[in-house]
C-alpha cells in the first residue's frame, strides 16, 4: 500500500505544478480575451486547462475540485463553442473561479485536503451564466428556475452545457457595471488565498518547465565545452607551467560535473513510460481471458529522453507478447500448480553506465526443440547445426526477421511477433537485447542501453593516416602482437585473415582496406599487430588498425547528408586539436566487411563447441598482487585497468586516493589484505590499478602486474587458506589464487558495503 | 521598376560564378580537413567550424571542371541548406556585386551536362558573364551519383 501512497502523492504533486501553471496561463488568456485581443485558439486553450484539471482531479479522487472544474468547464464549452459571447461579469466570474480552484490546490498542498471553503455562490453564479440568466454582481438567482427555460431543447442531459440565445447575452453586456470583475469574487475564495499566501515556497514553485530545444541547445553548449577541455588539457599536458597545469585540472573537473548535471536536466524516470502499462497490461489482459499482476521496480531509474523516446515502443510490444504468449490461461496455470494470477515484473536499474531494463514473465517460457524445429523448417539452419545450438541461441533465434511473422512458431514457442524490430529498435540506440526462458517457469528479457548519446565515451585509433572513433559499447577487448607473433599470428585462409584468440578463430579485416584509404602497414612486415576485438550484432571480429591511441569522451555530432549514404560512419566528433575524427558504426562496418552473416553461424558454432566443453568458464583477470603471488578475480567485477603516477596519489586521512574522472578514488593496496604474502610494490611506478566499481562507488585496487584475461573453466583445487582468499585454481598450468574481492574492500573500508546498501534502499 | 539582388561572387577555373548573398554564411580561409572515406569524389571533406562539423564540396569536381594545380588552396564559401551548414570549395573569393534584372537571362539552351543542372541563370556584366548557382541543388550530391558515375574514392 505504501507504494500506492507514494504514487498518489506523486501524482498530486504533478497536479499541483501542472495545475498552477495552467491556471496562470487561464488568467493570461482571460486578460486577452478581455482586452479583445484574444485568438480564436484562446478559448479552447482556457478550456483545455479547465478540462485537465477537472480529469486529473477525478483520477485522483478530489471529487471536490472536480465538481467546481466541472461547472465552469460547462461554461467554457460554451465559450470556446463561439456560444457566448465574452462581457465583464463573464470574464469575473471565471477570474475568480480560477481563484477558488488555486484556493482548493493550495489547501490540498499545505493541508492534504481540498479545503472546505464553500463556493457554492461562485458556481452558482457559473451555472447561470452558462444558462444565460443575467446576474448582476452579487444577486444569484435560483438555479432551477435558469435550468428550465433554454435547457429543454436538450432535456435528456441536465448538465450539459446549454445554448444561450444571443439575445440574452446581449442583454447581460447592457446591465453589467464596469466594475464587476472586484464585487464578483466571493468573499469566501479570497481570504483562505491570501492566508496560505504566506507559507512557505510551493510545489509549483520549486519546479519549472524548461523548452527541450532550450536543454539542446545548453547540451550542445556543454558539448563544446567538452571540446575545448580535451584541448586545454592536451596542451597543458605539454607545459611544465604549474598554474596552468592545476588551472586546467580545475577545468576538467568542473566540466565533467557540469556535463553530468546538464544530462542530468535532460534525464527523465523510466517511469514515465512504465505509467501507461498498468492499463495496458489490464486491457490486454482481460481481452485474453487472463489475470495478469503487474510489478515495476526501480520506476525511478533515469534516462535520457531522447532514450526514452526510443524504447517506449519496444518495451511495449516485449510486455503485450509476455501477456499474450508467456502468460497462461487461468485454468491452465491452475492444473499447472502456478497460481492463477500470471506475473509480469518490469525492473529497471543501472549499472557500469548503462540503464538495464528486465522483463519477466512467469508463464509457459520458450519451447526450444519446437524452436529448433521450426528453423530448420525455414532453412535458417540445417538440422545438423541446430542440434548444436544452445538453449541460448535458440532464443536468439526469435530475433530474426523470418522468425517474427510466422504465426505458428508465436502460437507455439512463446515470443515472436516483430522482435526483429524490438532488437533493431534497441540497437539503432546502441542497446542489446537477450532473452532467457525455461520452460513452464517463464521468460525473461533483458535489454541494455547507454544512458544518454550525445556525449560517449569511446577509442581512438589511427588507420591509414586518419583517426577514427570507435564507440566503447561495440568494444570487447584489445590484442597487440609483438614480435614473433605479429608475423605468424594472423593465418590466412582464402584470403580471410583469422586470429586465434583464446583457442577460437576471431575473423580479422583491416580497417584502412574495407575504407579503401592510404596504404596501412601490411600485415607481414609490420612488428607490431594491434587488433581492436568488436562486436556487432551479438558477434566478434577483430580490427586491425595502425595505432591505438586513448580513449575519450566523444561529442557526437551527425554527418551531413551528403554522408549519410555511407553506413560505415555513426558521425563525427571534433578531436582535441580540433580536427575532425569520424565515427565508425561498427555494424555498418560489419556488413560492408560481410563479417555479419559470415560469423553469424560461426559465433554459433563456436560459442557451441565452448558450451559443450564446459558450462562453468569464467573470464579471469590474472594479475600478480606483489611479486611471485598470482591471484586472479572475475572479469566481470573489473569496470577498468588503470595506471596512476605515484606523484597522483594523494590522502585522505588515511586513506590513499586518486582523483578519477571527477570523482575520489580511494586506493587499496591488495597485498596489505591478504594475509600472508609481501608486499613488495609500494614503491612501484606508475601503479596498476583495477577498478572495481558497484552503485556509483569505485574503488582502485592496486596490484603489482597485470598479467592476462583468460578463460577458464573454474574447478577450485583447494580452499581458502588465508583471509582475503576464496581458494586457489589452476589457470594456464600455475597456481592462481581468486582473490575475495569483497572481503578485501570490507577489510580497507568496512563501510564500503553499507553505504551501498543504504543507496538501495533509498 | 526593376529589381535588384547581391550576390557572393567567386571564381573557378576561369568561369565567375555567384550565390545569393542572403544564402552565404561566411567565407574563410583554407581549413585542414579531414577526408571521409568512401563518400563521393566531390566530398573534400570535413571541417571544424567553431565546433560545428561542415562538409565542404569541391565545386570544381561537382561542376565536373579540371582539378585545382597542386598547392592552390581553396577557400571555403560556408552556405546554409536545408540540412544546415555546406561549404563550397572555390579558387578565389570577388566582391559581392549588386545585379539588375535586365541583365538577366536563363542559362543557354545549348548548356548541357551538370552545368545545366545547376546553373540557375546569367547576369550579363559589364566585362564578364556571372553564373548563379543553384545552392540547394549544389549541395545535394545524391542527383550528382546518378548523372555522373563515381568509380570510388
Amino acid at each position: 500500500m505504501a507504494a500506492y501512497d507514494e504514487l498518489q502523492k506523486q501524482l498530486i504533486k504533478d497536479l499541483l505544478i501542472e495545475s498552477s501553471e495552467g491556471l496562470d496561463r487561464f488568467d493570461r488568456e482571460m486578460l486577452a480575451l478581455e482586452k479583445g485581443q484574444g485568438t480564436p485558439d484562446t478559448a479552447n486553450i482556457i478550456f483545455r486547462v479547465i478540462h485537465t484539471i477537472k480529469g486529473t482531479a477525478g483520477c485522483l479522487g478530489l471529487s471536490k475540485i472536480e465538481s467546481v472544474a466541472h461547472v465552469g468547464e460547462n461554461l467554457l464549452s460554451l465559450l470556446r463553442d463561439g456560444k457566448l459571447t465574452v462581457t465583464q461579469p463573464l470574464i469575473g466570474t471565471l477570474l475568480a473561479y480560477a481563484d477558488a480552484l488555486r484556493q482548493m490546490l493550495r489547501c490540498l498542498e499545505t493541508q492534504g485536503n481540498e479545503g472546505d471553503a464553500d463556493h457554492s455562490t461562485l458556481l452558482a453564479q457559473l451555472q447561470a451564466l452558462a444558462e444565460g440568466k443575467a446576474t448582476a454582481a452579487t444577486a444569484v438567482k435560483d438555479v432551477k428556475t435558469g435550468s428550465e427555460t433554454p435547457a429543454q431543447n436538450w432535456g435528456l442531459f441536465d448538465d450539459e452545457p446549454v445554448v444561450a440565445p444571443a439575445t440574452t447575452v446581449q442583454a447581460v453586456h447592457e446591465t453589467s457595471p464596469a466594475d464587476s470583475v472586484l464585487t464578483n469574487t466571493p468573499s469566501a475564495t479570497s481570504v483562505p488565498t491570501v492566508a496560505v499566501h504566506a507559507t512557505a515556497p510551493s510545489a509549483a514553485d520549486s519546479a519549472i518547465r524548461v523548452n527541450v530545444e532550450q536543454l539542446d541547445k545548453l547540451m550542445n553548449l556543454v558539448g563544446e565545452l567538452v571540446l575545448a577541455r580535451n584541448q586545454i588539457i592536451q596542451h597543458s599536458s605539454a607545459t611544465q607551467e604549474a598554474g596552468l597545469i592545476g588551472a586546467s585540472q580545475r577545468l576538467n573537473i568542473i566540466t565533467t560535473e557540469l556535463q553530468e548535471s546538464v544530462m542530468k536536466t535532460r534525464m527523465q524516470p523510466i517511469g514515465n513510460v512504465w505509467a501507461k502499462f498498468p492499463r495496458i497490461v489490464r486491457d490486454v489482459a482481460f481481452e485474453l481471458g487472463k489475470k495478469v499482476k503487474l510489478v515495476m521496480e526501480g520506476d525511478k531509474t533515469e534516462l535520457d529522453r531522447t532514450i526514452i523516446e526510443a524504447i517506449k515502443d519496444p518495451l511495449t510490444h516485449i510486455v503485450r507478447n509476455a501477456i499474450d504468449h508467456g502468460i497462461e490461461l487461468p485454468s491452465v496455470r491452475v492444473k499447472e500448480g502456478k497460481p492463477e494470477e500470471g506475473l509480469i515484473v518490469l525492473r529497471a536499474f543501472h549499472e557500469g553506465g548503462q540503464v538495464n531494463i528486465e522483463i519477466m514473465d512467469d508463464g509457459r517460457g520458450i519451447n526450444v526443440s519446437k524452436v529448433r524445429q521450426k528453423a530448420v523448417e525455414k532453412g535458417i539452419v540445417n538440422s545438423e547445426q541446430a542440434g548444436r545450438l544452445s538453449d541460448r541461441e535458440v532464443f536468439n533465434l526469435i530475433f530474426l526477421p523470418g522468425f517474427s511473422t510466422a504465426d505458428k512458431v508465436t502460437n507455439v514457442s512463446g515470443r515472436g511477433v516483430g522482435m526483429d524490430v524490438v532488437k533493431t529498435n534497441i540497437e539503432k540506440i546502441g542497446g542489446s537485447v537477450d532473452i532467457l526462458s525455461e520452460v513452464g517457469n517463464g521468460s525473461t528479457i533483458k535489454i541494455k542501453i547507454p544512458l544518454t548519446l550525445a556525449i560517449i565515451p569511446a577509442l581512438i585509433v589511427s588507420s591509414g593516416g586518419e583517426r577514427f572513433a570507435i564507440p566503447q559499447v561495440s568494444l570487447l577487448e584489445l590484442v597487440r602482437l609483438e614480435g614473433e607473433t605479429a608475423k605468424r599470428g594472423i593465418e590466412m585462409l582464402y584470403g580471410t585473415a583469422v586470429y586465434r584468440l583464446r583457442g577460437q578463430l576471431l575473423p580479422l579485416c583491416y580497417l584502412n582496406k574495407q575504407l579503401e584509404i592510404g596504404e596501412g602497414r601490411d600485415a607481414g612486415s609490420a612488428s607490431v599487430v594491434n587488433i581492436v576485438v568488436v562486436q556487432a550484432d551479438g558477434r566478434q571480429f577483430g580490427m586491425i588498425v595502425d595505432e591505438i591511441n586513448d580513449t575519450e569522451e566523444i561529442v557526437v555530432k551527425p554527418l551531413g547528408k551528403q554522408l549519410r549514404g555511407i553506413t560505415c560512419f555513426a558521425g563525427a566528433t571534433i578531436m582535441g586539436d580540433g580536427r575532425v575524427a569520424l565515427i565508425l558504426d561498427i555494424l555498418g562496418l560489419a556488413q560492408r566487411a560481410n563479417m555479419v552473416n559470415e560469423v553469424r553461424d560461426r559465433a554459433l558454432l563456436d560459442k557451441t563447441a565452448s558450451d559443450t566443453r564446459s558450462t562453468n568458464r569464467q573470464t579471469l583477470l590474472v594479475f600478480d598482487a606483489s611479486k611471485g603471488s598470482r591471484m586472479a578475480i572475475p572479469l566481470s567485477m573489473v569496470a577498468r585497468l588503470e595506471e596512476f603516477p605515484r606523484s597522483a596519489v594523494e590522502r585522505s586521512g588515511l586513506q590513499e586516493v586518486v582523483q578519477y574522472r571527477g570523482k575520489i578514488l580511494p586506493l587499496i593496496r591488495v597485498a596489505d589484505h591478504v594475509s600472508g604474502i609481501q608486499n613488495t610494490i609500494q614503491s612501484q611506478d606508475p601503479m596498476q590499478v583495477v577498478v572495481y566499481s558497484e552503485q556509483n562507488r569505485s574503488v582502485g585496487l592496486v596490484v603489482g602486474r597485470i598479467n592476462d584475461i583468460v578463460e577458464e573453466a573454474i574447478t577450485v583445487k583447494r580452499d581458502a587458506t588465508a583471509g582475503g582468499i576464496l581458494g586457489s585454481v589452476v589457470i594456464q598450468d600455475k597456481v592462481t589464487d581468486l582473490l575475495d574481492v569483497s572481503a578485501v574492500i570490507r577489510a580497507a573500508d568496512p563501510s564500503f558495503f553499507n553505504q551501498e546498501v543504504e543507496q538501495t534502499v533509498n | 521598376m526593376t529589381e535588384s539582388k547581391q550576390f557572393c561572387t567567386f571564381y573557378l577555373h576561369d568561369l565567375f560564378f555567384g550565390v545569393e548573398v542572403l544564402g552565404v554564411q561566411e567565407v574563410i580561409r583554407y581549413q585542414e580537413m579531414t577526408g571521409v572515406p568512401l563518400a563521393p569524389r566531390m566530398i573534400e571533406g570535413l571541417i571544424n567550424l567553431r565546433g560545428q562539423i561542415v562538409t565542404a564540396i569541391d565545386l570544381r569536381r561537382r561542376l565536373d571542371l579540371p582539378a585545382r594545380a597542386d598547392g592552390e588552396l581553396p577557400m571555403n564559401v560556408v552556405v546554409r541548406s536545408d540540412d544546415g551548414a555546406v561549404s563550397l570549395l572555390v579558387d578565389e573569393i570577388g566582391d559581392v556585386v549588386e545585379t539588375n534584372d535586365r541583365d538577366y537571362e536563363p542559362p543557354p539552351e545549348t548548356l548541357t551536362g551538370v552545368a545545366r543542372e545547376l546553373i540557375r541563370g546569367v547576369y550579363k556584366m559589364k566585362d564578364r558573364l556571372l553564373l548563379i548557382l543553384d545552392t540547394e541543388k549544389t549541395v545535394d550530391v545524391s542527383t550528382a551519383k546518378s548523372r555522373t558515375p563515381q568509380q570510388g574514392s
